[in-house]
């Protein structure tokens, strides 16, 4: 580009800007005025901005702006908001009983979308985003359910919880067989063995199965039941599955005979109101189905 | 370009007012085509929210409606979901290859004819010459003082663009809410803010850009001149001024005096006259430029000044550079209207119609799409078996509600459950789709006690509707440890 002196259209009397690139020239059109008075309008718009809305950054903080407006306050009315139209929702679901939600495809698909919601904020740090369970946290997608499976069961069980704080609560207590001295070793290595094959599973070779038997019939079966099928009532599992909640090797076994397991749930009645509840249940149930 | 090579001190002022138009009322052919086709276009755009369009109780009665609050578009028999807005892009495509087309037969007819920014400005001109008078007349009012007169004139050219332009606006709001209900609430203030809010815009744009803005938009704001220039060739049919018979301009008598001594002498009186009905402002005999939109009112201007001289009309008229330069070297006229560049963009608009036809006549009334659950990829079951979770979304594009049954294939003696499906009829699992609607339903798939699937299986899930018979088929895979 080289700078020539500014010279002037023939044709439209135009004069260039002086620039040249390979022979050709620009001509010096100006911009219309009123291109200008948008220009201006910019800036007295951005001077009401200031005055209206939060603009300055100061040493300490910002200029407010006399509307008082702020993203957290949209945000905190467009909740409230939300959370208003949810409360028109949940009437519905307040007014239904669980197998009446449940027959209804409208209350249902309202309840399911409510129950995920509430699972993945207060649930699933224990029982997985899909209710997958993990070591020590029932798997609720199996269809075994430890204190029963039906609606009415479930919401009871989130409602009052598991060993909690709550007069109403699921309490039973698997003795520490081998710690407080009831079964010696042996015994449990005996037992253990025996309960691996209610579930189909091999025992180790050469065991006294029959004595294994004997050693469940005295001091399982009251919870367990004579076949080893469980008890919803006292929360005894069934162990005659292939789901196990702590394991189902032998060391896992001796472990849990020796020293027993008495997971805990929060009562959620305490910090959930009902609706959620019942939409936890559904959802909960939905994803295992079984009684 | 021609430079004249006298040094000036002046830069040139970098901000210029813009040139006040006053263009002059004119008749003749074009000028009639352009009142038939603003009527018509006018027509349209007011008519069509009104017309009906029955889609079944549960639906949209509005033949054409952008309904923003259930995101459902609406086309006469068309209606379209936010997934299938591609269709737009089909015709954006086919509305620029239309425009590139008509450029290369007959120049800028769209700025000419049809342009929203041509009606309105046309209309907007017409309200004023009513009011303040012909070209004129205009000019000696801008220029007059302000008396009583002047003021109640242009209170009421103003107050009457500014009705049109709320007209504008208010139509405009009509193709996104159903209308009949709109053009209740809007007078009585019960619509709601929004549909003020974009009536508001919309009436400030139509009357700032069809009242003062005008050839300004053409020239300065529009993409499309820029565009032109660039596809435009020599075989297209352009407004020109036939300079070969035009030139040397000059008077009548001075004609009929060159004439007489044998010197050369052009059909042009130079009247000026192209220049004062042209509602750019611009000088067509200066050839073809960015300003000129190629209405063709200075034809008609024209052509009414040859007749009252007695020389054959058409002196500006469509016609090509080609012809142009043919005259000039006493060739006869050629006019090409097949030539390579229309015969490839009338092959794209046959193609890009004919995918846009298929897309639309093989378009499903009924969808469904499958999501495997991640969390847990697959599960124990009581039983013993080993079930899969699937999340399945059913779309029902219908006015009335289907039922869809369900059916997996490709896993022995798999089982099918679901809390949202329920078995009907023959025993199969179905769905009811509510009418114009979506609905997801978990739907696991177990399988019997002890089996051994492999670690993936691949499934297939189909749903049918139970009255037509239409399926959709989705393939998916079976997880097992």
């Amino acid at each position: 580009m080289s700078t020539d002196p500014v010279q002037v259209d023939k044709i439209s009397g135009q004069t260039t800007t002086g620039h040249e690139w390979d022979g050709i020239r620009e001509l010096n059109t100006p911009l219309p005025r009123w291109w200008l008075w948008l220009f201006y309008l910019t800036i007295a718009f951005s001077v009401v901005y200031w005055i209206l809305y939060p603009a300055w950054p100061l040493a300490s903080g910002f200029t407010g702006g006399v509307l008082g407006h702020t993203n957290r306050g949209q945000l905190t009315q467009d909740l409230a908001a939300a959370q208003a139209a949810r409360v028109q929702q949940a009437a519905g679901l307040e007014n239904t009983t669980l197998t009446g939600i449940e027959a209804d495809p409208k209350l249902l698909e309202l309840a399911l979308a409510e129950g995920k919601a509430a699972f993945g904020d207060n649930c699933a740090p224990c029982h997985g985003s899909g209710g997958q369970g993990q070591y020590g946290y029932p798997n609720l997608t199996a269809g075994r359910w430890l204190w029963g499976g039906t609606l009415d069961q479930i919401d009871t069980t989130i409602t009052h919880g598991i060993r909690a704080d709550d007069p109403d609560t699921h309490a039973s207590a698997m003795p520490a067989f081998g710690k407080d001295g009831i079964l010696k070793p042996e015994q449990i290595r005996k037992v253990a063995n025996y309960v691996r094959t209610l579930a189909k599973l091999d025992p180790e070779p050469g065991v006294d199965l029959d004595a294994g038997k004997k050693i469940f019939a005295d001091n399982c079966s009251a919870c367990h039941g004579d076949e080893g099928k469980g008890n919803p009532e006292m929360g005894a599992p069934n162990l005659t599955t292939r789901i196990w909640l702590y394991g189902s090797d032998m060391k896992d076994l001796t472990t849990t005979i020796t020293y027993a397991r008495n997971s805990t749930m929060p009562s959620w009645g305490r910090r959930l109101d009902p609706v959620t509840i019942k939409a936890l249940a559904l959802y909960v149930h939905s994803l295992g189905g079984g009684t | 370009m021609s430079l004249d090579v006298a040094e000036i001190d002046d830069d040139g002022p970098l901000y210029a007012a813009a040139k006040k138009v006053y263009p002059q009322r004119v008749w003749g052919t074009y000028r009639r085509i352009k009142w038939i086709v603003l009527c018509v276009a006018l027509g349209v755009y007011y008519i069509l929210p009104f017309v009906r369009w029955n889609r079944g109780p549960d639906e949209a009665g509005q033949a054409v409606l952008v309904d923003m609050a259930h995101s459902r578009f609406y086309f006469f028999f068309i209606e379209l979901w936010p997934q299938e807005v591609y269709y737009f892009t089909g015709l954006l495509i086919l509305a620029a290859l239309i425009l590139f087309l008509s450029n290369a037969l007959f120049g800028r007819v769209w700025c000419g004819y049809a342009c929203p920014q041509t009606v309105w400005t046309d209309l907007f001109l017409y309200v004023e010459r009513r009011i303040e008078g012909d070209r004129r007349d205009r000019i000696k009012l801008d220029e007059a003082p302000w008396t009583l007169d002047k003021v109640m004139k242009r209170i009421a050219k103003h107050a009457a663009w500014l009705v049109i332009a709320l007209l504008t606006g208010g139509a405009a709001v009509l193709y996104f809410e159903d209308a009949p209900t709109l053009l209740r609430q809007l007078p009585t203030f019960q619509a709601p803010s929004v549909a003020y809010l974009w009536m508001g815009v919309f009436t400030f744009t139509t009357y700032s850009l069809a009242g003062h803005m005008r050839e300004q938009v053409c020239l300065y704001m529009c993409p499309w001149p820029r565009i032109q220039a660039a596809l435009t060739d020599t075989d297209a049919l352009n407004v020109t001024y036939r300079s070969d018979r035009g030139e040397p301009r000059m008077s009548v008598k001075e004609a009929a005096r060159a004439s007489a001594h044998g010197a050369p002498a052009g059909d042009c009186i130079d009247c000026m006259q192209c220049v004062a009905v042209c509602p750019t402002g611009v000088d067509i005999r200066k050839g073809s430029q960015l300003g000129c939109i190629q209405c063709g009112l200075c034809i008609d201007a024209c052509d009414a000044v040859m007749a009252k001289v007695h020389r054959p009309p058409r002196l500006i008229a469509y016609d090509t550079d080609e012809n142009l330069e043919r005259r000039k070297r006493g060739e006869h006229n050629v006019y090409r209207l097949i030539r390579p560049r229309t015969l490839l963009y009338t092959g794209l608009i046959a193609v890009t119609c004919c995918v846009m036809l298929y897309a639309l006549v093989s378009r499903s009334s009924m969808n469904m799409s499958v999501l495997h659950v991640r969390a847990p990829l697959f599960t124990p079951t009581v039983q013993g078996g080993v079930r899969n979770g699937y999340t399945l979304r059913f779309s029902n594009k219908l006015g009335q509600a289907r039922d869809f049954a369900l059916d997996v294939a490709g896993l022995k003696g798999a089982e099918m459950t679901s809390v949202v499906a329920k078995p009907l009829g023959d025993g199969r699992l179905t769905v009811r789709v509510d009418p114009d609607a979506t609905l997801e339903a978990p739907v696991y798939v177990a399988t019997p006690p002890d089996a051994t699937p492999g670690r993936s299986t691949p499934i297939t899930f189909t749903a049918t509707d139970a009255l037509t018979g239409e399926r959709k088929s989705v393939m998916d895979h079976f997880f097992a440890p």
